[in-house]
């Protein structure tokens, strides 16, 4: 007999707004109360039997009957709109200095933390010995609907701000430093170029397709809020993997599998320094942010999260915090609610704060905006949070690589990123969680590598991180990415940071001088991202034609579109900026925005 | 490579900046919605038929100077033309964005499509300029559903 099992990494075709078919993909996706694991197939055998070989690393297993999601019947209560930004807003204080916590300061040193990869780590945890239906619950269920309401704000669309005068702009030479002090020369992290400081422009020799001409023009790219390109390192730590340690991993004895096993689990220990995390156990290799994100939600949150209760978003979140929730919400019949953002493009914090009360779940912000490139304030966010004793996720897709992240002192629960934005491989990403969730939240993808034991009447679970990284995983990827966070480590994420803001701050100083040019988004503290409107050029006309010119941004609603939604407009264009973008990058692209120009004169 | 001005022609902007036949259309028989999800275009294409005829075609909504263009472009070609001739008109319409001047054909009787003659260059383009010709062929099929060029 065949089960059928829904790959859990499937996202089911979500039904447009309106469809009177709602959930029609998923009709019979839901687990038949019987056997609720494929057919056994002999070939598996020896994988088990290797991962039966893990039991003799393991602490006695408590029966942790865990508790069954509570019943998702109840359905269709629709999430309410987001709550209408405050009128009036709050007066922007243009000479306010950025609030002093808005960074979660970046760590760099390792603390007395364990270094060892997981398999030599002290098993003090527990794996969840699965209920008689392990699946139980966990189908999805075919009504599935998804109220879109949450994307027809019921709120004004108020008029594009204008740029407002900013009084002085921050001298881009002195950069300022709020909840910690890097000084770019004294870092002890920061490579030595030579024996001159950090230089975006010698980082750039780094990066092969940054010195190949794109249409016989050099590169400027300026689309890193997408995706980063690549140093050297990472390419050739991922030929050598190829060549010289391919092989699946934690399941031979042979050499190879020990290669490629050791530098998979160094690449999580290369993580797991790099967010200061107290073990690699809460390290989870995902295939990048929005696979973590919807991790969290199809297994802490299915667990979770009831009928009534709710989940806070914020306006600016991409559709990757958003949509995951929105799926939840509608399968548990509880409640999205979106935190409001001012005409900055800032979450108003006190309308944030009214939203969190008892039938808070979870929290979950973005560290910075991709679409407008607000550094959320994470100090307050997580503060309101915790004084409601509310979990809280934050998405760092566009945070790790830009502003790097402190997991133990930001007092979130959830972190994750993606490796492609972060000078690392596609198809990677991490997931960062709590052990005690970790311990606590059941699998959500069944199969090789993160059972300790199967049988047909009981199967059990792997510890974290395994638990959560069912079958083989992307082992290049993986190790890619530990290359490209050890990178960045080597440059030093301070200097990187003191380096972007330099950029941004000139940047957005020239683009200021643009004429017609009007910002999108005006926050004070700002990372990685500038969105503007070109007169009335639209977007994608705007982005061929600077493109034309070598430089690539992006043109679009940035996956974003209820912030687009917020500011009355469908696309902007964005120019994104990473370690080595330079002065002159951004001169190119002021140069082509007013070729651009000259084309609509 | 091809200049920006290939895109970019005088004919495109100045349709761009003033699209002809631009807005609702009293007494029209068929309408479709279009959308490009990536950008954000977004179209509605009105046609007035007559005995198999197309008296009328105008349009409305936002998009870039290329997507405005093709559709004030074909509002104004595809009057008086039949079903059979729009469709006729679109294939060589979709050979030329995709492909190219050569692929399209004799361009005398391309006439004024003959503007699009460089957005074969410009792949991410391509939707740009069809999208009002996938509306206006919903209409006339009489579709319900808008038309998505994802
Ligand atoms: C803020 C934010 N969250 C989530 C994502 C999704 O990342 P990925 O597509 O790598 O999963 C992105 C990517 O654009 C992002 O910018």
């Amino acid at each position: 007999m065949t089960t059928q099992v829904p790959r859990a990494g499937e996202t089911p075709q979500l039904p447009a707004a309106g469809s009177s078919t709602p959930g029609v993909a998923l009709a019979g996706a839901r687990f038949p109360g019987g056997p609720t694991l494929p057919d056994f197939d002999p070939m598996s055998l020896s994988r088990v039997v290797a991962q039966l070989a893990n039991e003799l690393f393991a602490a006695p297993i408590p029966a942790a009957g865990a508790p069954s999601p509570a019943d998702g019947s109840a359905l269709a209560a629709a999430p309410s709109g987001p709550s209408a930004p405050s009128a009036p807003l709050p007066p922007s204080s243009p000479a306010s200095p950025a609030p002093t916590s808005a960074n979660v300061p970046v760590a760099s040193g390792v603390g007395d933390v364990d270094p060892r990869s997981p398999f030599d780590a002290p098993l003090d945890f527990s794996a969840i010995t699965a209920p008689s239906d392990p699946f139980a619950g966990q189908g999805f269920d075919p009504a599935l609907s998804l109220p879109l309401s949450l994307l027809d704000p019921r709120a004004p669309s108020p008029e594009l701000p204008l740029p407002a005068p900013q009084g002085p702009p921050a001298s881009p030479a002195v950069p300022t430093f709020d909840a910690f002090e890097i000084s770019p020369t004294s870092d002890p992290s920061i490579r030595s170029l030579g024996n001159a400081p950090f230089d975006a422009n010698v980082l750039k020799r780094e990066f092969p397709i940054l010195n190949e001409p794109v249409r016989g023009k050099r590169l400027v790219w300026l689309d890193n809020a997408a995706t980063t390109q690549k140093p050297q390192t990472v390419i050739d730590r991922l030929s050598h993997f190829y060549e010289h340690e391919n092989s699946n991993i934690h399941r031979a004895a042979h050499t190879l599998a020990a290669r490629a096993t050791d530098a998979y689990e160094s690449a999580r220990e290369s993580v797991r320094r790099f967010l200061n995390a107290p073990s690699t156990r809460e390290i989870v290799f995902v295939r990048g942010t929005t696979e973590g994100i919807n991790l969290i939600a199809q297994s802490w949150g299915r667990r979770n999260v009831g009928p009534g209760d709710e989940i806070v978003i914020s306006w600016l979140e991409h559709h990757a915090n958003i949509v995951p929730w929105q799926m939840l919400c509608s399968e548990k019949g509880a409640r999205l609610r979106v935190a409001p953002v001012d005409d900055r493009g800032q979450v108003i914090l006190e309308e944030y704060e009214k939203l969190l009360g008892p039938k808070t779940k979870l929290v979950s912000f973005t560290q910075v905006s991709n679409a407008l490139g607000t550094v959320n304030p994470l100090a307050e966010v997580i503060g309101m949070a915790k004084a409601h004793g509310v979990p809280v996720l934050v998405d760092g897709a566009q945070g790790a690589p830009h502003l790097g992240f402190d997991a133990p002192a930001s007092g979130a629960d959830f972190y994750a990123f993606s490796g492609h934005k972060l000078y690392g491989p596609t198809g990677i990403g991490v997931l960062w969680a709590k052990r005690e969730h970790l311990e606590a939240m059941p699998p959500w993808q069944g199969g090789g590598d993160m059972i300790r034991s199967v049988g047909f009447d009981k199967t059990t679970f792997a510890p974290p991180p395994a638990k959560f990284e069912a079958g083989t995983p992307a082992i290049a990827q993986a190790i890619g990415l530990g290359a490209a966070v050890a990178w960045l480590q080597e440059i030093g994420v301070g200097a990187a940071i003191a380096h972007e803001r330099e950029i941004v701050a000139y940047a957005e100083a020239a683009l200021r001088e643009v004429p017609g040019l009007r910002f999108v988004g005006t926050p004070r503290e700002r990372s990685g991202a500038i969105s503007f409107l070109l007169g009335d050029v639209h977007p994608h006309d705007v982005a061929t034609i600077v493109d034309r010119h070598g430089v690539a941004v992006r043109a679009g609603h940035h996956c974003a579109q209820p912030v687009m939604k917020r500011y009355g407009i469908a696309a902007t264009v964005r120019a994104s900026f990473g370690v080595y973008s330079t002065r002159e990058d951004v001169d190119a692209l002021v140069g082509a925005l007013l070729a651009a120009q000259e084309v609509f004169a | 490579m091809s200049e920006l001005s290939d895109l970019y022609q005088e004919v495109v902007l100045d349709h761009g900046k003033r699209p002809r036949n631009y807005g609702p259309l009293d007494g029209a028989t068929h309408h479709a919605e279009g959308l490009n999800p990536l950008c954000g275009d977004h179209l509605t294409v009105f046609a007035r038929v007559e005995d198999g005829v197309v008296r009328e075609a105008r349009f409305a909504g936002d998009g870039c100077a290329i997507s405005k263009a093709s559709a004030s472009v074909m509002t104004g070609l595809v009057k008086g033309r039949t079903q059979a001739e729009v469709d006729a008109l679109y294939e060589r319409f979709h050979a030329l964005v995709t492909e190219g001047p050569v692929a399209a054909g004799d361009p005398e009787s391309l006439g004024k499509l003959a503007v699009f003659g460089g957005v074969h260059d410009y792949p991410a383009r391509v939707k740009c300029a069809s999208l009002a010709w996938h509306t206006l062929r919903a209409a006339l099929r009489g579709e319900g559903a808008p038309v998505s060029t994802e």
